[in-house]
C-alpha cells in the first residue's frame, strides 16, 4: 500500500467498489444459506395462528405435524362459493383483501377436531391504527355461528389497540352469527355499552383503542362479506 | 503491563464509569423500545455486542486503508453489513424474538454508540483492544437494557422471563400490574432512576 495515494479520487472509487462487492457477496451468501430455515419459521408461525383460531395450541416441535393433522383439506374458493385452483396456504390474504371481492382467490381450511366436527377457518387482513392488523375466524359446519376467532397486530398501541390479540377480545366473538334470519350481516365491533342499528351480533370494542377495534369491524364486513355465498352454500349442505 | 491495562481499561471501563448508555447517554432510542420484556432485551444486548465487537474488528483491520474522506461510509457499510446478517440469523433460529425486536434489530445501524466507538477508538487502535472494547461498551449497553427490562418486566406484567413470579396470594389482595410500566415514558423514568443511582455512588461522575 505504501506509495499509493490514499487520498486519490481513483483511490477512494475503487475502494468502496471493492468493499460494497465484498459485503454484497456477504450477504447474499447468508440469505440463501439461511433462506430454508427462515421460510420454515415463517409457515409455522402461520400454522401456528391458523389453529389458535379453533383453540388448538401445539408444541414448539409438532406445529407441522398438527397442523396436518387438523386441516384436513384446504381449499380456495371465489366470492361466489366456486372452488376455483390455487394452493391457499401460499395465497398473500393481505394482498387478496386489497382487491375487489370479485377478484379475490379465497383460501379456507377445513379443520376436523375432536369428534369429527368440521370448522371453516376463513383468513382476515384490514388496517389498524399504526398498522396491518389480521387474524383467522373459524365458523362452525351451520355457515354462521363463530367457533373461535385469533387477532394479530404488527405496532398496534401496547395496552390499547394492542389488545386485541389477546383471549379476553377474541374469545367474545365465540357464539356469535354471522347470518341473521338467512341474511348476511357480519358480527359488528362497538363501543362498550352500544348496540349496531341493524340488529347483527356484536362485540364490545376496546377503550381507548377505537381505530383498533373499527379495524376489526370493517376487516371483518370486507374480508368475510366476500365469503358470504361460500358460507351460504355451506349452510344449506 | 502498561498494553495490558489499556486493554483491561478498554474492556471494563465502559460497564460502568464510561457506560455508554448513562454516562455518555447514547443508544438511548432502541433502550426504551425493546425494555418492555427481559428475553428481547437480552437477545437485543447480545446482537449489539456482536455487531459492534466484529465491527470494531474488521474496521481497525482495515483503517490504515481506509481513504478519510469516506471514513465514515466505509464504517456504515461494514456495520450495516453486519447487522443484515444478524438480522437474518435470528428470523433463522430465534423467530418469535425477532418478531418482538421488529425492526429494532435494523435500526442498530443507527445506534450512535457504534458509530461513536467506530469513529473514536477502532480507528485508531489495533484490532485486539478493538474487539475488547466492542465487546466492553457492547456489554455496558447490554447491562442496562437488562436492569431496565428486570424493573419493567417484573412491576408491568408481574413475570420475569416469561414466568410468573408475583404469585396469585397478591393479586387476590388488591395487587396490579403497572400497565404504565410496559409504555415507553417509563422506560425513560428507569433509566433516570438508574442514571441518578449511579451518579450518587461515583461522585466525580456528577456535573
Amino acid at each position: 500500500m505504501k506509495g499509493m495515494n490514499k487520498q486519490s479520487n481513483v483511490y477512494t472509487i475503487i475502494y468502496i467498489i471493492v468493499l460494497v462487492v465484498v459485503v454484497g457477496a456477504a450477504l447474499a451468501f447468508t440469505s440463501l444459506g439461511l433462506k430454508s430455515r427462515q421460510q420454515e419459521n415463517i409457515n409455522a408461525d402461520k400454522m401456528k395462528q391458523i389453529l389458535a383460531s379453533v383453540h388448538i395450541t401445539p408444541a414448539k416441535d409438532s406445529i407441522t405435524a398438527d397442523f396436518n393433522r387438523y386441516i384436513t383439506r384446504s381449499i380456495v374458493v371465489n366470492d361466489r362459493g366456486e372452488e376455483i385452483e390455487g394452493n391457499a396456504f401460499d395465497i398473500n390474504t393481505a394482498d387478496e383483501a386489497k382487491k375487489p371481492a370479485g377478484e379475490r382467490a379465497l383460501p379456507v381450511y377445513e379443520c376436523t377436531i375432536a369428534h369429527g366436527d368440521v370448522k371453516y377457518i376463513l383468513p382476515i387482513n384490514g388496517a389498524g391504527l399504526w398498522g396491518p392488523i389480521w387474524g383467522y375466524v373459524a365458523i362452525d359446519a351451520d355457515g354462521s355461528t363463530v367457533y373461535g376467532a385469533y387477532f394479530a397486530h404488527q405496532g398496534e398501541t401496547p395496552g390499547l389497540g394492542a389488545e386485541i390479540e389477546k383471549p379476553a377480545f377474541s374469545n367474545q366473538f365465540e357464539g356469535k352469527h354471522m347470518f341473521k334470519d338467512g341474511k348476511f350481516l357480519p358480527v359488528a365491533v362497538v363501543k362498550t355499552g352500544q348496540a349496531p342499528a341493524n340488529g347483527e351480533d356484536y362485540v364490545d370494542g376496546i377503550s381507548g383503542g377505537t381505530i383498533t377495534s373499527k379495524g376489526v369491524g370493517s376487516m371483518i364486513d370486507n374480508c368475510i362479506g366476500a365469503y358470504s355465498q361460500f358460507l351460504k352454500n355451506i349452510s344449506e349442505r | 503491563m502498561a498494553t495490558e491495562n489499556k486493554n483491561l481499561s478498554a474492556l471494563l471501563n465502559p460497564l460502568s464509569k464510561d457506560n455508554p448508555v448513562i454516562v455518555q447517554i447514547l443508544g438511548i432510542c432502541s433502550c426504551l423500545a425493546v425494555t418492555a420484556k427481559l428475553e428481547p432485551a437480552c437477545v437485543m444486548g447480545i446482537s449489539v455486542i456482536a455487531v459492534l465487537a466484529f465491527a470494531n474488528v474488521i474496521i481497525s483491520l482495515i483503517r490504515n486503508t481506509i481513504p478519510t474522506n469516506i471514513r465514515i461510509i466505509v464504517q456504515l457499510v461494514v456495520v450495516a453489513g453486519l447487522v443484515v446478517i444478524v438480522n437474518q440469523l435470528l428470523i433463522a433460529y430465534q423467530y418469535d424474538v425477532s418478531k418482538q425486536l421488529s425492526v429494532f434489530v435494523s435500526l442498530i445501524v443507527t445506534n450512535c454508540i457504534l458509530m461513536g466507538r467506530l469513529e473514536a477508538f477502532a480507528m485508531g487502535n489495533k484490532p485486539w483492544p478493538s474487539f475488547l472494547d466492542g465487546i466492553g461498551n457492547g456489554a455496558g449497553y447490554a447491562i442496562i437494557l437488562i436492569i431496565v427490562a428486570f424493573f419493567r418486566e417484573l412491576l408491568g406484567c408481574g413475570t420475569l422471563w416469561g414466568v410468573q413470579v408475583i404469585p396469585q396470594y397478591c393479586y387476590d389482595h388488591g395487587y396490579a400490574n403497572n400497565g404504565l410500566m410496559i409504555l415507553p415514558p417509563m422506560a425513560l423514568i428507569v433509566t433516570g432512576c438508574i442514571i441518578w443511582a449511579h451518579r450518587s455512588v461515583n461522585k466525580d461522575l456528577q456535573e
